[in-house]
């Protein structure tokens, strides 16, 4: 495990990701703590730009909202809505694939045709459909993200498992007796999940980015403040006050910058063959 | 050094990256290639036999440092050179034939088109001559139809075919050197011989000085005039060929030859009257793919009404080139794929017709020890569970199974510590005695060795087969070997069966199929085992 950290943080890509992660992450559970009221809360005159009033370094929105604080709850939101929907993308993706990938034959058939139909709706829309019928909450966005990007999984997984299921050592394990359960939980997915873990921290990226769009078009949770909603509500008046979409829009494009470094890094990192060593 | 000498490699020093398991790649190594004469450097893996080669080719990872020495080469120190003066000297003054020939041409592209780019990487001919110069070419190295061949990718010429078509690229600018790094070792013994014919006959008429990479002393002594040894980096014996084979002065060389397995098959006492262990009766497999709609399907015979028994405590070997379906048999006898025909049986039990959970529960009776130790040990768990698993998954207390798998590493020659360890730690021969372990741990009647000693060095080989013949000794093991080795073959089988397009030809004791061979296929694989006829070849 040392090894994989000192490689890890050999790449100085990896780092910057990391440490920006870290401090969205550290914003998102501490954050609250020094802004006690709620974002929604009208705090100072509406269009207030930054640094002109003490207290409101960001300014204030359309509602005399702060938009500092808006940003720190919508840390919450974004990171939280990224994590549990990757997981539970992952949950439903590497089920499916490795029973595809280890049966084959008419099992993995008919998996991944359900796989494909899933692909052949475009994702976004398909997002936006789901969240209207469900009725916009943290829940049904959460839901929607995961069941538009858990096929990428599934497909990922299931090619790893296609070539490592012909392994000697898995051949070895099938002679030795072990229950198929066995074979795939202990020989196959821990030698299939390096690739897995690259693409998960990059889905975390692009689920921020859905549930941002989601929020935009006014889909998201009405109760939560979010980045995308702040971008969305801001957008009419981006001529007169700029701040009430650049801050938030920052705000996005650094936490996803930082996933997809960590993403390269964890790519270095795991798959040794890719360093840069030998010529 | 009485005759002129084409390239002189003096004192050459390279140093590996930090963090490597010794400082220098080659150390302080000097030999000379003179025109008309094949050197051949020997070693087993890691000696830095390639990197000699990779270093006269220019084709050293940067990662390598020249410390030192020099290759002197037409008045140039080659280890000095920049690109431009490399690319004056590949192809035209140094050609490189390498190990696997398919990775090594491009599969893209048809033979005659990259034959005929090393005209055009040099500026040389018109397209029309350089045309007609690969043709010429594959007639001198003797590809079949070189009408057609010329026309043909890669991928439909067999792999023979495929080296003599590296070989014609190499020779297409008529260089003085040629380099070649284990060209045989991918290939079936028969083409073996064919290949090296053509090297040795080339090399004649066109005065070449070669450089030949090899680890097998079998070839050595049909192709060598000299021979260089090497042993972690060090030359530990050079000198005339007939010299280093027969009055090797060096222990590292002698072990080196008395690890070779002889052609020569020990005596063994029969083994009649003992109950059979395993009985194979009219296995038929044949594999389909392609076939659709606009294609007609590829059907391959991997086993044709495939018979014989084992007895116990007997080995039987399955010889055979590659694709001859020696692996298919071992497979289907492991019940790892299904047969279309037949039937397996392990003393009164049917193997082929259980399934699920009583499969399981016999699968213990019969285990297989695999060709690849690298690719064989799951390389995220620990040797004690790698070992102890299949027990486990038969019931066994873990506890008692991790008792168990530290007795066996004694059992193999490793030391119980190994148990905590992973596979990525242990070198090929030690890990090959962790496969053992695995396969001995469920305590099987039978063992299958798919090309078990195969991918090992020759020292590391011989203790394995002893360790495994010692083992079968001990336990009363059954063992089916497969191989494509006859020499191994020789020295561990009872009885020998030859494999021939999916079907046994000849099935013998090994003393009698060796001093009479009735099948002339297996007169063929007889005679072209390298190696054995060093004496009567004209020196």
């Amino acid at each position: 495990m040392s090894k994989f950290w000192r490689t890890m943080l050999r790449n100085p890509g990896g780092v910057i990701g990391l440490v920006i992660l870290l401090l969205a992450i550290a914003i998102a559970i501490f954050g609250p703590l020094l802004f006690p009221t709620s974002p929604w809360r009208m705090v100072q005159r509406p269009f207030l730009p930054p640094f002109t009033v003490p207290g409101l370094p960001l300014g204030t929105d359309a509602l005399g909202r702060d938009v500092l604080a808006g940003i720190i709850y919508g840390a919450r939101v974004s990171l939280l809505v990224g994590l549990v929907s990757t997981m539970a993308a992952l949950a439903v993706g590497i089920p499916v694939g490795a029973l595809a990938g280890y049966f084959g034959g008419k099992v993995g058939d008919a998996l991944m045709r359900f796989t494909e139909f899933f692909q052949t709706v475009p994702s976004f829309a398909l997002a936006i459909v789901l969240v209207a019928i469900l009725q916009p909450s943290i829940v049904s966005i959460v839901l929607a993200i995961a069941i538009v990007s858990w096929p990428p999984v599934a497909r990922l997984v299931r090619g790893e498992v296609l070539s490592l299921r012909t392994r000697e050592y898995v051949q070895a394990a099938i002679v030795t007796g072990q229950s198929h359960s066995w074979i795939i939980w202990r020989e196959i997915l821990p030698n299939a999940l390096s690739p897995v873990i690259v693409l998960a921290s990059l889905m975390v990226a692009t689920a921020i980015l859905l549930e941002s769009s989601l929020s935009f078009l006014g889909l998201g949770d009405p109760n939560l403040m979010s980045w995308g909603y702040m971008v969305g509500a801001g957008r009419t008046v981006i001529r007169q006050a700029w701040w009430i979409t650049l801050f938030p829009g920052i705000a996005i494009l650094l936490s996803v910058l930082a996933l997809n470094l960590i993403g390269e890094g964890l790519n270095d990192a795991l798959n040794p063959r890719l360093n840069k060593e030998g010529r | 050094m009485s005759a002129a000498t084409t390239v002189s490699i003096r004192n050459l020093k390279l140093a590996l990256p930090k963090g490597s398991d010794r400082p220098y790649a080659v150390d302080d190594v000097s030999f000379d290639l003179q025109p008309g004469k094949i050197l051949c450097v020997v070693g087993e893996s890691g000696s830095g036999k390639s990197m000699c080669a990779h270093a006269l080719m220019g084709l050293l990872p940067d990662t390598i440092i020249r410390q030192a020495g020099e290759i002197a080469y037409d008045g140039q120190n080659l280890l000095t050179l920049d690109d431009a003066g490399w690319l004056a000297l590949r192809g035209r003054h140094i050609a490189m034939v390498f190990q696997e020939p398919m990775t090594a041409l491009n599969p893209l592209m048809r033979i005659g088109d990259q034959i005929a780019e090393m005209f055009e990487a040099h500026n040389l001919l018109t397209p029309r001559q350089r045309k007609q110069k690969a043709l010429q070419l594959l007639r001198e190295v003797g590809l079949p139809e070189p009408e057609r061949s010329v026309r043909a990718y890669p991928h439909q010429l067999s792999g023979g075919q495929r080296q003599r078509a590296m070989i014609a690229m190499a020779l297409a600018l008529e260089p003085a050197i040629l380099v070649a790094d284990e060209p045989t070792t991918a290939l079936d013994v028969t083409t073996q011989a064919q290949i090296l014919e053509l090297i040795r006959d080339l090399q004649r008429r066109r005065n070449m000085a070669v450089m030949f990479i090899t680890h097998d002393f079998g070839v050595v002594s049909d192709i060598a005039d000299r021979v260089v040894v090497l042993q972690h980096g060090k030359v530990v014996e050079q000198g005339a060929a007939d010299d280093v084979l027969r009055r090797p002065q060096h222990p590292y060389t002698r072990a080196l030859l008395a690890a070779v397995p002889s052609m020569q098959p020990p005596p063994r006492t029969p083994l009649a009257d003992r109950a059979r262990a395993v009985e194979v009766v009219g296995l038929d497999k044949t594999y389909v793919s392609g076939g659709g709609w606009f294609q007609p399907e590829r059907r391959v015979q991997a086993a044709k009404q495939v018979n014989f028994d084992i007895l116990q405590g007997e080995t039987v070997g399955l010889v055979g080139e590659s694709g001859s379906g020696k692996s298919s048999v071992a497979r289907l006898v492991m019940r790892l794929i299904e047969p279309d025909q037949g039937t397996v049986r392990l003393g009164d039990t049917d193997f082929t017709r259980i399934s699920g959970r009583a499969l399981r529960k016999e699968r213990s009776r019969i285990q297989m020890i695999f060709q690849d130790p690298f690719a064989s040990l799951n390389p995220r768990r620990k040797v004690g569970n790698i070992i102890a698993d299949g027990p486990i998954a038969h019931g066994t207390d873990p506890a008692v199974a991790r008792q168990r798998a530290a007795e066996l590493l004694g059992l193999v020659g490793l030391n119980a510590s190994a148990m905590e360890r992973y596979p990525h730690e242990f070198s090929g021969g030690q890990r090959q005695r962790i496969g053992i372990a695995r396969a001995l741990a469920l305590e099987p009647e039978i063992i299958v060795a798919d090309e078990a000693v195969s991918a090992l060095d020759v020292s590391v080989q011989a203790q394995v087969l002893n360790l495994l013949e010692d083992l079968k000794a001990r336990l009363g093991l059954s063992m089916l070997f497969i191989t494509h080795d006859l020499r191994v073959a020789a020295q561990i089988c009872d009885r020998i069966a030859v494999m021939q397009r999916g079907g046994i030809v000849e099935l013998k004791p090994t003393a009698t199929l060796f001093s009479a061979p009735e099948h002339p296929y297996t007169r063929e694989l007889l005679a072209a085992v390298p190696g054995q006829i060093s004496s009567s070849r004209a020196a």
